[in-house]
């Protein structure tokens, strides 16, 4: 049997579907269109079923449910192990997953397990007109550059996609596809792994990854007590706060928060970067955003390079002023006057 | 208890120069540190190496000869061993390729599988390669657990309990040993080198390992054994059409930036 199709790994957390999985339908509807090939989607987890007709109505030709009490949490091994029993049996030509943590953890099991090639953290995805092969393209050295990178001979072909680097479909309620429910025999499973304990995170209503708005400080705020502008402006705008790593080395937010080559990876629909100066490794870790606005006092900051929209001012000036114009715009008021 | 720390010599950031003909990155000798993210790994086996005395470091890492560099800094930390697998051969690697000879070495350096008394520790990614696939291959390969995103390890009896940040928070896992782990930064702030470690660090001689040492042929690494190709790279259009406004006092430039937002749909 030769190698055929598509196939996203969707994700769950606590038991929801994530719409992360959406943005992965997405982008593999279009690899498939162009193989005229078909696009499956795979959820673990136990009782996920009821998310499969979303997934048929964002895309999904074919959903695998793979249930199992065992596949309840994410715990890598089970899941690796699944999903490689699962790609040896449908043999897709393609695999993608979210570059999450979990997607990010267990693809590196699996292409190990099948001894084929993985591309990490892409946010572009293309099919070679020539051999139909698939075209990886992602940051490489600190945001930098872009390679683009294939798996000539190895198959499947396997990929992480950067969250939020593409958008969902609509749904489509008219879509027809199939649900195969798998179920493998639960010895497959055993493993000596166990999740002791969950600690939700509070620190962070939204967390950065997810956002779809992060507003993000650096040093130019002066104190922790000034941060907390960055954290009023980001509740007004639902956004996730984000933080340069000087910021977090000084103790002002924690490590989940920073954004860059040390920390986190963002793609947003909105970038908010205010008294930074967008060194290489902070923008390494925003500049694929799909706007930036930058505020800063010195013109020459190398942000603005990367921004969209900019403003040259004192933040301790044009952030107040920003939080109070939303303010009213929140309350309804008209903000001009006359 | 032996503890094998996986640690790659990468280009210090700030350093990092693109050849713009050849759309390669220019490699300085003199310029290499350990990464960042592995020194944390290091700090971490040292700081288990103290609370159990009888815990033995073994640093190991796959480069050119000049990488002995980063084994020996390895070692004025507090490493008791360095291991460098290098050899034409093994040039051109991807992460498949690098965690087959890496996994491979750890057995042969550990006499067999690893025991229930053994821990691999890596960074969570390199900054050059960013991939951060090397430590789950690793465990995959190996056929051993792996722990990733760790910021706090605790060793048991033959298990290990470690705390992982994910998205949503923290998750508290059990897994027997032996596994692999990878760390992020804020586990610990690695420390300095001592002067007795330094002088160590002159003396101790550095294994060297090539592919014929580890069982490994021409076709299992190196370039023939790397599935992945990277077949362009290309600057990204960095510059966007920015609209800047200059400082003001009369609230024109928040106005449009909020009916530039407003346009585009964002708020
Ligand atoms: C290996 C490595 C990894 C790294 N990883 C990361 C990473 O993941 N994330 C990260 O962020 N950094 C990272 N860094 C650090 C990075 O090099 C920079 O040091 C850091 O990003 C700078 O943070 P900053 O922009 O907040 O501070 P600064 O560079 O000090 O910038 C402060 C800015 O604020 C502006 N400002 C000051 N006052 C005002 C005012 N009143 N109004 C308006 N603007 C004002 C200034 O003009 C300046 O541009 C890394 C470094 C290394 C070596
Ligand atoms: N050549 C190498 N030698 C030793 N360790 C490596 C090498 N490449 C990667 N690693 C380890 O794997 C981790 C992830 O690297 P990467 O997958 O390249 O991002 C690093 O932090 C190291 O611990």
């Amino acid at each position: 049997m030769t190698y055929r199709g598509v196939m996203v790994i969707g994700e769950q957390r606590g038991g929801v579907l994530h719409p992360v999985t959406y943005e992965l339908l997405a982008r593999g509807r279009v690899l498939a269109d162009k193989l005229s090939e078909e696009l499956s989607c795979v959820i673990l987890g136990h009782e996920m079923e009821q998310f499969a007709e979303g997934m048929i109505q964002r895309g999904a030709d074919v959903v695998y449910v793979v249930d199992d009490p065992a596949l309840k949490h994410f715990l890598p091994r089970p899941y690796a192990t699944a999903l490689t029993r699962l790609a040896k049996e449908a043999k897709p030509e393609i695999v993608l997953s979210a570059a999450t943590t979990q997607g990010r953890t267990i693809m590196p099991l699996i292409a190990a397990k099948l001894d084929t090639g993985l591309t990490a953290d892409c946010t572009g995805l293309d099919i070679d007109p020539l051999d139909r092969s698939l075209l990886q393209t992602r940051p490489a050295i600190g945001g930098n550059v872009m390679a683009t990178i294939k798996t000539p001979t190895s198959r499947p072909q396997m990929a992480t996609v950067r969250p939020k680097s593409a958008k969902p479909l609509p749904a489509d309620e008219g879509r027809q596809g199939r649900v195969v429910l798998k179920t493998y025999e639960a010895n497959i499973f055993s493993t000596c792994e166990e999740l002791v304990e969950f600690v939700k995170d509070t620190t962070q209503d939204v967390n950065v990854q997810d956002a779809d708005i992060v507003v993000c400080g650096g040093k130019g705020l002066k104190t922790r007590d000034n941060f907390h502008m960055i954290e009023e402006l980001a509740s007004l705008l639902g956004a996730a706060v984000g933080a340069t790593r000087d910021i977090v080395d000084l103790g002002w937010v924690g490590y989940p928060h920073q954004i860059g080559l040390s920390g986190k990876t963002v793609s947003p629909k909105l970038y908010i970067a205010i008294g930074l100066s967008g060194s290489v490794q902070h923008l390494a870790g925003m500049q694929t955003s799909e706007t930036i606005v930058a505020i800063n006092k010195d013109e020459d900051a190398q942000i603005f390079q990367v921004a969209d929209f900019g403003i040259v001012g004192d933040l301790f000036d044009v952030v107040p002023e920003l939080i109070e114009k939303l303010r009213e715009k929140k309350n309804g008021k008209c903000v001009r006057e006359g | 208890m032996n503890i094998y720390v996986l640690l790659k010599q990468v280009p210090g950031t700030s350093d990092v120069k693109m050849d713009e003909e050849t759309g390669t990155m220019i490699r300085t000798e003199h310029k290499n540190v350990i990464n960042p993210l592995d020194e944390n790994a290091l700090a971490e086996a040292i700081r288990l190496k103290d609370i159990r005395p009888e815990v033995k470091v073994t640093a190991v890492s796959m480069g050119p000869p000049h990488a002995q560099k980063a084994l020996r800094e390895a070692i004025a930390l507090g490493a008791d061993e360095g291991v460098l697998l290098s050899h034409r051969g093994f040039g051109g690697s991807d992460t498949l390729a690098t965690s087959k000879a890496l996994a491979k070495a750890l057995v042969t350096l550990a006499g067999g599988p690893l025991s229930n008394d053994d821990l691999v520790l890596c960074g969570d990614r390199a900054t050059d390669g960013e991939t951060g696939q090397v430590g789950p291959m690793v465990s995959a390969i190996l056929d051993v657990p792996v722990m990733t995103y760790v910021r706090r390890i605790a060793l048991e009896d033959h298990s290990i309990v470690a705390e992982r940040v994910v998205e949503e928070g923290l998750e508290l896992i059990k897994a027997s040993l032996p596994a692999v782990v990878t760390v992020v930064k804020d586990i610990n702030q690695p420390g300095f080198p001592t002067l007795s470690g330094k002088l160590k660090a002159k003396s101790r001689e550095i294994r060297v390992l090539i592919p014929d040492d580890l069982g490994l042929s021409g076709d299992d690494v190196g370039l023939k054994g790397s599935p992945t190709r990277v077949v362009k790279v290309f600057r990204p259009r960095l510059s966007r059409d920015t609209i800047v406004h200059p400082q003001d006092t009369g609230g024109v430039a928040v106005d449009s930036l909020l009916s530039f937002l407003e346009e585009r749909g964002i708020i």
